[in-house]
């Protein structure tokens, strides 16, 4: 499966995500800069964590405006996997491509720790690997992670089932327990925790591996 | 001209930077405080024009760009 990472001014995270899909996972991956409108083949993109931009405006603003950005859009009106990790989920709230926005963290602190989420469906290809109920140990590191949605949208998703995951302790004050969710075709993916930083023993936690194993077995079934 | 332009948090929208800044004032002894909500001030500098298309095209900056209408209000005016 060949792998997009896009990279901003001020992403972060991208040589992670590039270290853990080509060195660990050993597939095809290559980064995809902010400037270039095409995707080429690619066939999921991955929206790394970072600060693009500096956070200028509100984060993700104005990254979701680049000529990559452009790209990602229609490649998921196409039906291809995007995955948008933190800055990345900022990035596709942003965007329209995943409802609500992410506002500062309840506590006004920046927060960088493991933390507990549930996997709440399998039914995604970022999660058919796991249990419903599975309990994952990955890290964040942000902070405005504080998902935000109308009660309307909220219940929505609900009724959708597309939150994907919730923090069994909410570190930030996101609405509903909501660390990550999908769009109505199900094949746009945004969560805060960082799963690239826990699919190593090294650092910790190999819980992160779980979301790229669903996705190379999504691959395979599509 | 110059537009300004103000953008707040929704009043739905949790504003913890407010809270805080409003203990602060009521610790400093300042009485009465109800409600305390930050947002942003931005200017901007226009060429001279038709106020009516002005306002449509700063509407259009707000609404795309400068505010995010999910959690933020704006409003502006123009001198």
């Amino acid at each position: 499966m060949k792998f997009g990472i896009i990279q901003f001014p001020g992403s972060n995270c991208d040589q992670d995500a590039y270290h853990v899909l080509a060195n660990v996972f050993g597939q095809p991956t290559r980064y995809v800069w902010h400037k270039e409108a095409s995707l080429g083949d690619v066939d999921c993109v991955v929206v790394p964590g970072g600060f693009s931009y500096g956070d200028y405006l509100r984060t993700g603003a104005i990254a979701r405006f680049s000529p990559a950005m452009k790209a990602v859009a229609a490649h998921a009106k196409d039906g291809g996997l995007v995955i948008g990790i933190c800055n990345g989920f900022q990035i596709l709230c942003e965007a329209h491509l995943l409802p609500g926005a992410l506002i500062r963290n309840k506590g006004l602190k920046f927060i960088c720790e493991h933390v507990d989420l549930r996997v709440e469906t399998t039914n995604s290809p970022f999660t058919n690997t796991g249990r419903r109920g599975q309990v994952l140990r990955i890290p964040i590191a942000h902070g405005e992670g504080c998902y935000f949605a109308e009660p309307s949208v909220i219940q929505q998703l609900q009724d959708e089932d597309r939150i994907l995951v919730r923090y069994v302790n909410n570190p930030n004050g996101s609405v509903d327990n909501i660390a990550g969710i999908c769009n109505e075709g199900r094949n746009v993916f945004g969560l805060m925790p960082h799963p690239e930083r826990a699919s190593e023993t090294a650092l910790g936690s190999e819980d992160g591996r779980l979301i790229f194993e669903s996705i190379l077995r999504a691959a395979v079934n599509a | 001209m110059k537009a300004k332009i103000i953008v707040m948090p929704k009043k739905t929208v949790l504003d913890p930077q407010g809270k805080t800044v409003q203990h602060a004032l009521e610790s400093l002894g300042f009485k009465g405080i109800q409600e305390v909500r930050i947002g942003k001030f931005i200017e901007v500098e226009l060429k001279a024009g038709n106020q009516a298309t002005l306002k449509k095209k700063l509407d259009e900056a707000c609404s795309k760009l400068l505010s995010n209408p999910v959690i933020e209000d704006y409003e502006f005016s123009i001198k």
